[in-house]
């Protein structure tokens, strides 16, 4: 069981990303968002709880599908939802969009749009700690799709010859865009890449916050320790399109509906009742407060100014000089 | 002053800023006990320790992406990558990744990240072991590119591009590491990025050449010389940022350019200059500009077949005739 603040936190996060992500959705289809969206609904369990452990000094490496991570390492909506929009007002300046929000305050290294992309900047960030001596922990996040991607296998390896402190978290949602695991990938069990990297792997249901928890928290104490990196697989699923678009030809609606039923939300809402931890009313004041909070930042960014293009050529270089 | 090798020039202005700042570190591929291939890190390891002068695995993509993170996240990382023909192992990392970091950030990363290593002809290492791919990385916003062509200007250089708080792809030739010059002693000796050097001034014709080829366009201005040809030589030392202003000047003086280097002539980094010369200076142009370069074709490892592929001196000195119409 966990401790109760924490499961609060949990809570909050998975509900905070839910209604960030459904209010994303519904700008973009009213036209107020553009770009590549892709959305974190279905698999907040991940993200909420493993970040529910880590210092804010303790660094994440996201994905493209990024705004859970984003939010979970402490994001403020507003910001973030401003930088969907491409606003002044984002994290990014409106330069980044969905797809590289970064916050390196909250030690949030930055969505990815380059799969596996982010996967080796999170192994130098755990470097920087340990060549610093501090206790702080690299998460590096990534989908079953980066599996197959050299640089995971590099990262891996580099990150256990060094010993360095990071947790590799890979969230298997089961489809490359359209492509289903077993078309792309040699092993059932992603986790089963640790054996050849010598560390320890784990599948996990990553539906279940208490089973994430369990064996993230093995992952994140080995790392703080300085025994070096454990790899985490957590099978999960997206229930909406790869983008908001996908006409999804790839999958059955039973397929999607018989998942939506394994909610992790739902699921933990269940559990915390079963465990006595909160009431019905506290879990529903958690819910509405955060779908209030998602209205809020939609609101703020709609609100918010454009980027003045006389900044278009700022920040290409720190241009402070040489040191 | 002290006379020493374009590459102990390097490793000791590495030592100092090892010295000077312990957020600078090394890693590479063999940098530690055999202290590099080129010799650019010896001994290195025995005054830092293997902490900060890391032997990498041969895994250039992750070694790149860890020194984008652990520049972000405080460090002031120097990768050693064997060959600068590996950066394409690695080019999402730097491209993708390292280049657009501070931007895509909103202003709110530095990436102090200095990823240096030789390339060029001059050791039969033929294909993808012999080419310059510096212009590769001028194309691209969020790289500033440099390559010095003598000891001092290696470690002048050097020293700025580990004080630089964004990412500098270092070019050094693997022809020129033997190459012995006077290096000042001075701990803060700087030589700034964006500053042209010329190399010899003249009053005929102005030649730009970078690296290997900066000895060879004041060798063609020797010969020139002898027919009654004064000859102004300009290494840029650094592509990104380019001084213009310095080339421009000359050619307004001169009237006539050519632009000579190792890269492929073919969207080489001299029709760049070639092109902002035309377009600043064209009033003042009496002929129109010429680029040198290698030849459209792999670097092949024979040494006639490789002499064939590069500009020599006597092509640079029939170029510069050419644009004074002495042919």
């Amino acid at each position: 069981m966990i401790e109760k603040e924490r499961a609060r936190t949990i809570y909050r996060t998975m509900n905070r990303i839910r209604s960030f992500e459904q209010k994303a959705l519904d700008l973009f289809e009213a036209n107020k968002l553009r770009g590549s969206v892709h959305l974190y609904i279905g698999e907040e369990a991940v993200a909420s709880t493993v970040c529910s452990r880590l210092k804010t000094t303790d660094y994440i490496a996201s994905t493209h599908r990024g705004h859970g991570h984003c939010i979970a390492k402490g994001a403020d909506l507003d910001k973030a939802m401003a930088e969907l929009m491409g606003k002044a007002t984002g994290y990014c300046k409106g330069r980044s969009g969905s797809m590289h929000i970064a916050d390196l305050t909250q030690g949030n290294l930055g969505a990815n749009a380059i799969v596996g992309g982010g996967i080796p900047i999170a192994v130098g960030s755990a470097l920087a700690s340990k060549l610093q001596h501090n206790q702080n922990v690299s998460v590096s996040f990534f989908g079953d799709g980066a599996s197959n991607e050299g640089t995971f296998h590099e990262s891996l390896n580099l990150a256990a010859v060094w010993k360095l402190p990071i947790v590799f978290v890979c969230e298997n949602n089961l489809y490359g865009i359209s492509v289903p695991t077993w078309q792309s990938t040699s092993v059932k069990d992603i986790s089963v890449h640790a054996q050849g990297y010598d560390m320890p792997g784990y599948t996990v249901d990553g539906n279940d916050v208490e089973a994430i928890d369990e064996v993230f928290a093995k992952a994140y104490e080995r790392a703080a320790a300085g025994e070096g990196p454990s790899l985490i697989e957590c099978k999960t699923y997206r229930w909406m399109g790869h983008w908001t678009g996908d006409p999804q030809p790839y999958r059955t609606r039973e397929e999607v509906a018989e998942w939506k039923e394994k909610c992790p939300i739902k699921r933990y809402r269940a559990k915390l009742l079963e465990q006595g931890l909160f009431t019905e009313e506290e879990l529903n004041e958690i819910e509405a407060a955060a779908k209030k909070e998602a209205e809020e930042a939609a609101e703020f960014a709609l609100n918010s100014p454009e980027p003045d293009p006389a900044g278009l050529l700022n920040d290409v270089f720190y241009e402070g000089g040489a040191e | 002053m002290s006379k020493k090798t374009y590459a102990m020039a390097i490793r000791d202005v590495m030592a100092e800023e090892m010295r000077r700042d312990e957020r600078v570190f090394i890693m590479g591929e063999d940098v530690e006990t055999l202290g590099g291939v080129f010799g650019c890190t010896r001994d290195l390891y025995k005054e830092f320790g293997t902490e900060r002068v890391r032997n990498t695995p041969i895994s250039e993509a992750a070694i790149v992406g860890a020194g984008v993170g652990a520049a972000c996240t405080g460090m002031r990382p120097i990768v050693e990558l064997m060959y600068m023909d590996f950066t394409f192992v690695a080019m999402d990392q730097l491209i993708n990744q390292a280049a657009k970091t501070r931007y895509i950030f909103g202003g709110n990363a530095k990436i102090p990240l200095v990823i240096r290593g030789q390339e060029g002809i001059g050791r039969g290492n033929a294909a993808t072991h012999s080419q310059s791919v510096e212009t590769i990385f001028m194309h691209f916003p969020g790289l500033k590119v440099a390559c010095p062509s003598t000891a001092a200007d290696a470690a002048g250089l050097l020293r700025t591009a580990i004080r630089d708080d964004n990412l500098v792809m270092f070019f050094e030739h693997k022809a020129l590491y033997a190459q012995k010059g006077e290096v000042p002693d001075d701990p803060e000796f700087l030589v700034p990025f964006g500053k042209a050097d010329i190399k010899k001034a003249g009053t005929d014709v102005t030649i730009v050449a970078n690296l290997l080829y900066v000895g060879r366009a004041l060798e063609a201005a020797a010969e020139l010389e002898k027919q009654g040809i004064s000859a102004e030589v300009i290494d840029p030392r650094t592509l990104v940022p380019l001084d213009m202003d310095t080339i421009v000047s000359s050619v307004k003086k001169t009237g006539r350019l050519v632009v000579v280097h190792e890269a492929h002539r073919t969207a080489g980094w001299g029709a760049e200059i070639a092109a902002e010369v035309t377009q600043q200076a064209f009033p003042y142009l009496d002929a129109a500009p010429i680029r040198l370069g290698a030849a459209q074709c792999p670097l092949p490892f024979n040494l006639g077949l490789e002499n064939a592929a590069t500009p020599q001196v006597a092509d640079i000195v029939k170029a510069a005739r050419a644009v004074l119409y002495r042919d």
